[in-house]
């Protein structure tokens, strides 16, 4: 049989062109050019098309109003463009349905509903939540929230040294007291992608329902949430390209319609009366009060652009960068990288010999590179691995090989300058 | 390289990041005080000897970068020896100067001008915003230390 698969070709100048601001500069001074900007910290948060900005512009110039509130023009046809975005969201995690998909504020607040609402409403003395080491604070501080009020517990799988899931551990951690597992889809820190259909697969033997913080591990690959078989899913708008202030939980619809609201307040309510109130269904139930309508539009282009890329395409290209900068990096005498999991996402944790991280986040930038340094929002990994901080780039789908390049150069800049 | 930072890493706080002085826990310290800056991971102890209101002793331990820990450094060298209120007023003296123009710094009593002419090398920070957290953090930990608090408060 004569199968070839070929992947759309990926021009990443033409993406670069799309971005207005990667064309700017930084640092300049008096009578000085600046330097051309390196962004190496989408996994912080990621720079945003014309598209979606465009957009955002446009709604806002020409159809803004609130939504599900009004019968006049405006109401109708903002509150069209903003279900729309939930049936595009619905679409990007391959969801069986739109109602399975409840907008929040972030992921932390994705999170943080969850351990409230389903949390308090299940889980009760003496129960555990399985989460991994790898966990960024958003998906281990509800949960500890949870255990002041609940007296549960929280079970953490290790990481072996390259920061491969240990599933021997998290089988064994498994029990009868296991009430729910909340575990990242990829490490912010070390870029470990987890088996998610596979943790899911385990807990469910269990009954166990299971939560994947998925705000780095969807920017850089596609997630199938019914493949997966995840019981709650989790993003973040601004990692994909969109803007701030637009979170996504994803949940299984009998979970969803057995939870009990989180907040409440304006269009989460069927009726309120001083003797009672009743809810609507999922997903408004989880949506009180006006969202962040202009944005959640946007959130839709941005998912549209990474689409019209082709996600496939996205994660070779980045795969590619991921591939080029460690060899590159690797080089450099006394550079150590963290995290070496096979079929990691695009980030790359690292410390120079002799030099704190933050100094080198501080030289580098002055070169126009930009990266994180520090803790990541993962003091327990940071532990794990037996360093204060380290500096960590990541690679978005504008990034190119000269952007490497030109990280590594700044980074032999800063060992020539500490004599490292 | 860049004259910036040539300005913020002068070859005294260079020398300082590697070599710290004071690096140590006193045995007979009476008085201790933890400085951490959750943003980068940075964490200090800081240990005084105090006597009869005087610092007699003044040394710490810890992690951080070349900024925060030459500031350390450097710390432990210009207040040892000094009273309560003179170590105080070279920590407001010296804060000011990681954070505020010259003309905007504050009269804090009668300060030890030989040591805050040594302190001028750590004032390149104020080009750096994000790294004056650095420069300060032991020594916030130090004037907790003095206040008899066991950790610095964040700012």
């Amino acid at each position: 049989m004569d199968t070839q698969i070929t992947l759309p070709t990926f021009d990443v100048e033409r993406v670069r062109a799309d971005f207005p601001i990667l064309s700017r500069t930084v640092h300049e001074r008096k009578g000085k050019p600046g330097k051309p900007l390196v962004y190496l910290d989408s996994a912080a948060s990621a720079q945003k098309p014309r598209q979606v900005i465009d957009a955002m512009t446009r709604f806002l110039e020409e159809d803004y109003s609130n939504i599900h509130r009004g019968v006049h023009f405006l109401s109708q046809t903002a509150t069209d463009q903003f279900e729309e975005a939930r049936r595009k969201v619905a679409r990007f995690l391959n969801a069986p349905s739109e109602r399975n998909i409840v907008f929040t504020r972030s992921a932390t607040e994705a999170v943080n509903l969850v351990a409230h609402s389903y949390g308090r409403t299940f889980l009760s003395e003496g129960d555990e939540i399985i989460v991994s080491v790898m966990e960024h604070h958003a998906n281990i501080v509800p949960w500890q929230l949870l255990q002041m009020d609940k007296g549960i517990r929280i079970r953490v799988v290790p990481v072996d040294e390259h920061g491969v899931l240990d599933l021997n551990a998290y089988e064994d951690l498994l029990s009868d007291r296991t009430k729910l597992v909340a575990m990242t889809h990829c490490s912010n820190v070390l870029g470990t992608v987890t088996p998610a259909k596979l943790i899911a697969r385990m807990a469910h033997e269990r009954g166990v329902p299971v939560l994947f913080d998925g705000s780095q591990a969807a920017v850089h690959g596609v997630v199938d949430v019914q493949d997966i078989d995840a019981d709650f899913y989790i993003m973040t708008g601004h990692k994909l390209y969109g803007p701030t202030g637009t979170g996504v939980l994803y949940g299984k619809y009998d979970l969803l319609k057995k939870m009990p609201p989180y907040q409440g307040g304006g269009d989460m309510i069927e009726s309120v009366s001083f003797e009672g109130t009743t809810f609507k269904a999922p997903p408004a139930r989880f949506e009180a009060g006006t969202p962040a309508i202009t944005e959640v539009i946007g959130l839709g282009v941005a998912l549209d652009y990474m689409e019209s890329l082709g996600r496939e395409a996205i994660a070779a290209h980045e795969h590619d960068l991921l591939q080029y900068a460690t060899q590159q990096l690797s080089q450099i005498d006394g550079l150590r990288v963290y995290g070496t999991a096979p079929g990691k996402g695009p980030i790359i944790s690292f410390t120079l010999e002799g030099v704190h991280p933050h100094d080198l986040g501080t030289i580098v930038d002055q070169y126009g590179v930009a990266v994180r340094v520090g803790r990541h929002c993962a003091e327990p990994l940071m532990e794990r691995f037996g360093v204060g901080a380290t500096a960590r780039a990541s690679f978005a789908l504008y990034n190119t090989r000269a952007e490497a390049d030109a990280l590594v150069e700044s980074v032999i800049a800063v060992k020539e300058f500490f004599g490292a | 390289m860049m004259d910036e930072l040539r300005e913020l890493y002068q070859e005294v706080i260079l020398d300082h990041g590697k070599n710290p002085r004071n690096f140590r826990h006193p045995d007979d310290a009476n008085r201790e005080a933890k400085g951490e800056n959750p943003m980068c991971g940075d964490r200090f102890m800081v240990y005084l000897k105090l006597k009869d209101g005087v610092v007699e002793d003044v040394a710490f331990q810890g992690r951080g970068c070349a900024i925060s820990t030459a500031s350390a450094s450097m710390m432990t060298e210009v207040v040892k020896g000094k009273t309560e209120a003179e170590a105080k007023a070279l920590f407001e003296t010296f804060h000011d100067l990681c954070t505020k123009d010259d003309h905007d710094h504050g009269d804090h009593g009668p300060v030890d001008e030989d040591a805050m002419e040594r302190l001028m090398v750590l004032s390149g920070v104020r080009q750096f915003p994000v790294r004056v957290k650095c420069a300060t953090l032991a020594w916030h930990a130090m004037n907790a230390a003095i206040e008899g608090e066991d950790k610095a408060s964040s700012e």
